[in-house]
């Protein structure tokens, strides 16, 4: 197999031959590509990459649900490969914090369908007879938990593609250059020859962005160490006889692991301070003392942690005999926000990333690239992986730096979902920041924007409105009930809220209209000045994004998507411009800003600054005008996501400031408030049943689940059409429903409130799953003030998607009686949206 | 027994040495530290001789403050004291290397009164490989020395030790009367590896600091080269097995069998 | 009085003496100098001849034989003392030997009894009237130095597998072809400290590793202490001896003695065959100066494949034992 010549031409060349790699050239033979080419400059079974030396190790159970889908199918990969032993998982809690993470912890598993179970000290001592009861507290139980061996399963893989397809493996093999032609990659140069291709995926972890940047592309990671050492002999491992007998174990909160290997125990730490380094830095395989990705240890670092191994593992480690037999600063890759980069880099077509992949997703991961280089779509749905989500800012590497060392610690951290990061903040602000700095704003970050998620200064409201607090501080963190105030104001005034970070773009020219209709579900061929609402669907009728597109001439669009997806939106349509030249294509982000103006007072605020007609009969719902308020020409769309009369109005960047003062002071007789993005994006939205793209929207369901599904299917061809077409055809699967959470209190009588994550369960407490396999979560969690109930979002079967059916929500180790209110679209609050078509 | 064991920081070997690019040293951004094989075994073999006598071993170096590193390993190893003779960032020559290490046993043992029942070295630094800076120090203490040594009886009783060693032919063993000064090869015994009470216990240990007048030797590093490596064309004799008539060829053909 | 002065070995290293001598006999050239020679202690019986000769072979005009009863036997310390006693006596320009476990000890003995600087392990050497310019081997020989050496005497060893440079041209080398021998005796005082050999023995068997002519090598391929087995049988036939890794000896597959690399033996053969041995370079260091390098491996990308002059692509366990039928079978044959 291996080869010291390449072939001249190849359908894929894959670089790097770590667990990723080995699994997508597995997979893509598997879904029928012929011609395969799998390079590496290291030498075959190890090439010196990070799949090397981890510590293989695998716990099922994440918050994510994208990240468990992606583990467990790695471990069905694995142990059909025969190289999976299940040895299971102890995480233990020290402290009581740890305690109620754990508990978190099992709504996971139980929402994702694994099992566990919380037990107490004297049985994780059970298990393993080894650790110092005193110390825990309680534990989390994952029989499950396996150990791989990666490097077994990839020479596996590839004989299996070179059993189904012709494969080159290609290992000592440098890569030299990725050549492009208008922005497609056309060849791979290396020291063997070069290799013809229009396909190349880079899997090579912590060198990835070397070798993207060959092509011109970014994959914004940055290799960073991962401290282990190897301790030993133990005579109690030893006679084990095997690699692995005991459960690993997860000291949570000195954020370590201790597993058993032969006769060593394996410790390592996510507890030291972030230790990054340059891609360009790491040392060749001629150079490097051990492997380019496992540096010198540095031991001051680890003093710590190894007192605390000392501490839980005192019987076994606290010997003279027993010594640390090796010790190393591990490479791994981080990247800005924790997740995966995959996908086809947004500047070169043709050029994949797989990058970022721990162990226990490497084959999950290669299968769902793999799927999606053959299909368009993967059975998983990877939007948070998405290598095309970042911001040009987002791949600087000072961003990357900042992110990765806030982010190292949180590794085995409790991390709220709410949780904001505290470096590389304030890096695109509004022209309304100022004026929302003087309101004491409480700002969250989006893509980059600063964007208040309430105001101290209505803290006032809270008495007007009579609002309480959250008793409990981890439903409060993060949070304020000045939100619900704030929302109150709205529904009985008006309120102003800043939505610059909506991403903006302007599709023009000839063929404009026909390229829309190309990539949207509804029609696009309205009268200028029409606002139309569409999924933009995958080619399997999942959803890739769901926008806002304004007709502003009869060769001219804008579209209107949120900080969130813009990056992946933008990418999206950039990359299906047609090649004639006919489509132009501007992100106009940067020179609007958006002011939303909404509640029943708004038309008398809006008709109070502008000459131009707003009424009813001159300005109706769901259209665009251009209007005049004093100086700023004002884009004004007659829209809402919070259910009410008013208008998003989009103005020039460096006018921001004036309309909000314009806005602030004609409001003030109004009673007009600031109001946050917790309004905006929770509260309100919830209330009106609407649904937000990565939470309750996904590649992994359709218009048809989600009741978006429009009355009338266009004529045109869309991307996604046919499955589209099949969804609406058959029976409902699951229903997206509004749930209300009939009674708050825990068995402490403490008021809890969901947070999103949670399973839905039967009366009975049994785990929900459609007849797809796709569970019922809590997709979205938050108050409805005007509704008085606390509403979550979540799929139900469709036999249970039934108002009225009482079912339960799991919350931090109890559940909660909780009732379907609404199934499908129809809102709770205004059900026939009189409000915001007044 | 009070046994002076006598370390040097190098750079830890495995692939090829890189050079910084003013050729000057070695690069050692990607490496770590440690002190040589030998050098692993004169500590090993010390504190097992302390074990059995009793008594202390004093570990010893000169170099670069870091090399303060080598010496907690050592003591994380079962040494009891550390003394660093602190020589700055660059490579000391033998003669000063001697000059340091003997003024720095003098003054310990005029501190106590009474020499050091052996002082031990590695047989050569694997990094310079100068294979005379215990013999420099024995011969400046006026203590017996012999090289290559892969076995150590002590006789404290008779005040006698015995070191045996290797030779082309076979196997020689001395005998020298302590106090005396050996240097040693790995293969002396099985160094053991430090516990993680040890490595604790050698973070906080007091390493004693000297800064003395280290007057140059004679011998002066200009630069490092990598030496030019002609790379043959290997010839494949073929593959497993079939390939023996082709091996056997060749060994006819250098007239070795 | 000046002169280059050579230590040589007629006992135990009649070749690394020679070259020490090619060094010195140019060195002597280009300073004008005359070529001496030293032999310490007695020369075995019947070889009273052999030091004029070697010596004198190579261009010493003389060769002082050091004598006393305390050099009857060796001791790094006494040897040492009277090599330092003999420079003083006869105050050379340059002193020269072997880079020998046994020339470099007494070296070192001798520079440190001196207080002269000693550059060991030299692959060349430029004498300067300021600083003379030499290149040494560092970390086993994966690097060379470049060093000056500046001493009223310089003291230097030869390093194995230095190749003399070309002579000088005319010097005042003996015409003879024998030198004189001229006998030194050095003073000791009764309280001399050193130390003594009260033991010897012979290896129980086989050829020595480092002067075999073919050393069957054997690493991790080899997988355990009986896979040597088919090693020590082509090390018989071929009146060789069987070396091994680190890896080998770190197993307990070997005794540390059969190592080879840096911190093991270095070997020059004719012929080594590496088995199932990946390379790592401070293997490399040891058996980089044979001649011929078969390496036997599954990886044909194996650094020591890629360095050898030879290589077979397969199991040891197969590739051996077949090589060892093969030699059987065509002994047969003849």
């Amino acid at each position: 197999m291996n080869a010291s010549t390449l072939p001249v031409r190849a359908d894929v060349v894959v670089i790097g031959a770590g667990i990723v790699g080995n699994s997508i050239v597995h997979h893509l033979a598997d879904l029928g590509w012929s011609s395969i080419v799998l390079v590496d400059k290291g030498p075959l079974p190890d090439p010196g990459g990070s799949t090397g030396h981890a510590s293989n190790f695998i716990f099922p159970v994440d918050h994510s649900r994208e990240l468990t889908d992606l583990t467990l199918d790695s471990m069905r990969q694995y142990e059909k490969l025969g190289v999976l032993t299940t040895c299971g998982g102890i995480e233990i809690a020290r402290t009581e914090e740890r305690e109620e993470e754990l508990r978190r912890r099992m709504s996971s598993a139980t929402a994702w369908g694994i099992d566990a179970e919380l037990i107490d000290a004297a049985r994780a001592v059970e298990l393993v007879p080894f650790l110092n009861g005193e110390l825990i507290r309680s534990a989390f139980w994952t029989p499950s938990v396996a150990v791989v061996d990666p490097l077994q399963a990839g020479a596996l893989m590839r004989e299996q593609a070179a059993a189904v397809a012709s494969l080159t493996v290609a290992a000592n093999t440098e890569v030299l250059g990725i050549d492009t032609e208008h922005g497609h990659v056309v060849r791979v140069r290396t020291d063997r020859g070069d290799v013809e291709t229009s396909t190349v995926v880079i899997a090579c972890g912590v060198w990835s962005p070397r070798i993207a940047r060959m092509a011109g592309a970014t994959i914004p990671l940055t290799p960073a160490v991962h401290q282990m050492m190897d301790v030993g002999p133990i005579p109690e491992l030893a006679v084990t006889g095997v690699e692995i007998a005991y459960p690993i174990v997860r000291d949570m909160d000195t954020l370590m692991y201790e597993r058993q290997s032969g006769a060593d125990l394996e410790i390592g730490s996510y507890a030291h301070r972030p230790i990054l380094h340059e891609p360009d830095h790491i040392p060749s395989l001629a150079a490097a003392q051990l492997s380019p990705t496992q540096l010198p240890f540095t031991a001051s670092d680890f003093d710590p942690q190894m007192e605390d191994a000392l501490e839980l593992f005192g019987s076994i480690l606290d010997r003279e005999d027993v010594g640390v037999r090796h010790a190393i600063n591990g490479l791994l890759s981080l990247t800005p926000d924790g997740s995966p980069l995959l996908g086809e880099t947004p500047e070169v077509s043709g050029l994949w990333s797989a990058a970022a992949v721990w162990i226990k997703e490497g084959p999950g991961v290669g299968r769902m690239v793999a799927e999606w280089m053959t299909h368009g779509t993967a059975e998983i749905d990877l939007h948070t992986a998405d290598i095309a989500r970042f911001y040009p800012h987002q791949r600087t590497r000072a961003h990357v730096r900042a992110r990765t060392s806030e982010g190292f610690n949180k590794t085995y951290g409790i991390v709220h979902p709410r949780e904001q990061w505290s470096s590389s903040r304030q890096q695109r602000l509004s022209p309304f920041y100022d004026r929302e700095q003087a309101l004491e704003a409480e700002f969250f970050e989006v893509g980059g924007w600063e964007r208040p998620q309430w105001y101290e200064s209505n803290r006032g409201l809270l008495d007007e409105f009579g609002i309480d607090d959250r008793p409990h501080e981890w439903d409060r963190r993060w949070w304020s009930p000045i939100i619900n105030a704030e929302h109150r104001a709205m529904r009985d005034r008006v309120a102003m809220i800043d939505v610059s970070a909506f991403a903006q773009f302007e599709v023009f020219g000839p063929g404009v209209v026909d390229y829309l209709q190309h990539l949207i579900v509804a029609n696009a061929d309205r009268k200028v000045g029409r606002l139309i609402y569409t999924p933009v669907l995958a080619p399997n009728g999942g959803f890739r994004s769901d926008l806002t597109v304004v007709r502003l001439g009869d060769e001219r669009y804008r579209v209107i998507t949120g900080g969130a997806d813009g990056a992946r939106d933008a990418a999206w349509f950039a990359r299906h411009l047609p090649a004639d030249g006919s489509v132009g294509f501007a992100d106009v982000t940067s020179a609007v800003c958006t002011l939303g103006l909404w509640g029943p007072r708004a038309r008398g605020v809006l008709s109070s600054v502008t000459g131009d007609d707003v009424s009813n009969d001159g300005f109706g719902f769901a259209t665009a005008q251009e209007i005049e308020i004093g100086t700023v020409p004002v884009l004004a769309l007659r829209v809402s996501y919070v259910g009410e009369l008013g208008w998003e109005l989009h103005a020039p960047f460096e006018q921001g400031k004036l309309l909000w003062d314009i806005i602030a002071e004609a409001g003030r007789p109004h009673g007009i408030v600031p109001a946050g993005i917790g309004v905006y994006g929770t509260t309100g939205r919830l209330e009106k049943g609407y649904r937000l793209m990565g939470a309750e929207l996904s590649s992994e369901y359709t218009p048809v689940d989600a009741g978006l599904a429009f009355p009338k299917v266009k004529d045109h061809d869309f991307i996604g059409k046919n499955a589209y077409l099949r969804a609406r055809e058959r029976e409902a699967v699951a229903v997206l429903c509004t749930l209300t959470v009939d009674d708050h209190l825990d068995s402490t009588g403490r008021r809890r409130y969901p947070q999103g994550g949670e399973p839905i369960l039967t009366p009975t407490g049994e785990r929900i799953v459609d007849r797809l396999g796709r569970p019922s979560y809590v997709t979205s969690a938050g108050a409805g003030p005007s509704v008085d109930a606390y509403l979550l979002m979540a799929y139900l079967p469709a036999e249970l998607a039934v108002e009225g059916t009482s079912l339960l929500v799991q919350y931090m180790g109890e559940r909660y009686p909780v009732t379907v209110a609404r199934a499908g679209r129809v809102p709770l609050f205004d059900p026939d949206d009189a409000r915001m078509k007044a | 027994m009070r046994i002076m064991v006598c370390v040097k920081r190098v750079p830890a070997s495995g692939g090829a040495p890189q050079l910084t690019e003013d050729g000057r040293g070695i690069d050692t951004r990607h490496l770590s530290f440690t002190v040589g094989p030998h050098e692993e075994c004169a500590i090993e073999e010390a504190v097992q001789l302390v074990e059995r006598f009793g008594g202390s071993v004093t570990v010893l170096t000169v170099g670069p403050a870091e090399a303060e590193e080598q010496l907690r390993f050592a003591i994380s190893l079962g040494a009891d004291h550390g003394i660093l003779v602190e020589a700055g960032p660059d490579e000391v020559d033998p003669q000063a290397t001697a000059f340091a290490l003997t003024e720095a046993i003098r003054d310990g043992e005029a501190a106590s009164g009474a020499p050091f029942d052996l002082i031990m070295f590695g047989n050569e630094s694997p990094d310079a490989g100068h294979y005379q800076v215990g013999v420099r120090v024995a011969c400046a203490l006026g203590r017996p020395i012999v090289g290559g040594v892969k076995g150590i009886d002590v006789d404290p009783d008779a005040g006698r030790v015995r070191f045996r060693r290797d030779t082309p032919g076979g196997a020689e063993v001395f005998e020298a009367a302590l106090p005396a000064a050996v240097a040693v090869r790995e293969g002396l015994n099985l160094p053991r590896y430090p516990s993680m009470r040890g490595r604790l216990r050698a973070r906080k240990a007091e390493i004693t600091e000297l800064r003395p007048h280290v007057p140059a030797g004679g011998l002066r590093r200009i630069r490092l080269r990598v030496p030019e490596q002609q790379r043959p064309e290997t010839v494949v004799l073929g593959h497993g097995a079939s390939a023996a008539p082709a091996v056997v060829d060749l060994l006819e053909e250098l007239e070795v069998v | 009085m000046g002169g280059v002065l050579v230590l040589v070995e007629p006992d135990g290293g009649v070749e690394s003496s020679a070259v020490a001598l090619a060094f010195g006999r140019v060195i002597a050239g280009g300073l004008g100098e005359l070529l001496g020679a030293a032999a310490i202690g007695p020369v075995a019986d019947g070889a009273d001849d052999a030091l004029p000769a070697l010596a004198g072979g190579h261009g010493a005009t003389h060769v002082h034989h050091v004598r006393h009863p305390l050099l009857d036997d060796y001791s790094p310390e006494c040897w040492g003392e009277a090599l330092a006693q003999l420079v003083a006596h006869t105050e050379p320009r340059a002193v020269i030997s072997p880079a020998t476990a046994r020339g470099t000890e007494v070296m070192a003995q001798a520079a440190a009894r001196a207080d002269l600087p000693l550059a060991t392990n030299c692959l060349t050497v430029s004498p300067d009237s300021r600083a003379w310019q030499l290149s040494r081997i560092r970390q086993g020989g994966m690097l060379i130095e470049d060093a000056e050496l500046t001493a009223g005497v310089v003291m230097m060893t030869i390093a194995a597998g230095a190749v003399p440079p070309d002579d000088a041209g005319p010097t005042a080398v003996s015409t003879s072809g024998t030198a004189q021998v001229v006998s030194y005796t050095p003073e000791f005082d009764t309280s001399f400290v050193h130390s003594r050999v009260v033991d010897r023995s012979a290896q129980e068997s086989g050829v020595s590793l480092t002067t075999a002519r073919v050393v069957v090598s054997g690493g991790r391929g080899v997988g355990g202490a009986e896979g040597f087995l088919p090693l020590e049988e082509l090390a018989k036939l071929t009146g060789g001896a069987v070396g091994c890794s680190r890896v080998a000896t770190n197993n307990g597959w070997r005794p540390h003695r059969d190592q080879v690399g840096q911190t093991g033996s270095k070997v020059n053969p004719d012929l080594y065959i590496a088995c199932g041995i990946s390379g790592a370079t401070q293997h490399w260091v040891g058996c980089m100066g044979a001649k011929h390098i078969l390496a036997v491996n599954t990886d044909p990308d194996a650094p020591l494949v890629t360095r050898a002059t030879h290589a077979v692509i397969g199991d040891v366990a197969e590739v051996i034992p077949a090589v060892v039928e093969e030699i059987h079978r065509r002994a047969r044959r003849t």
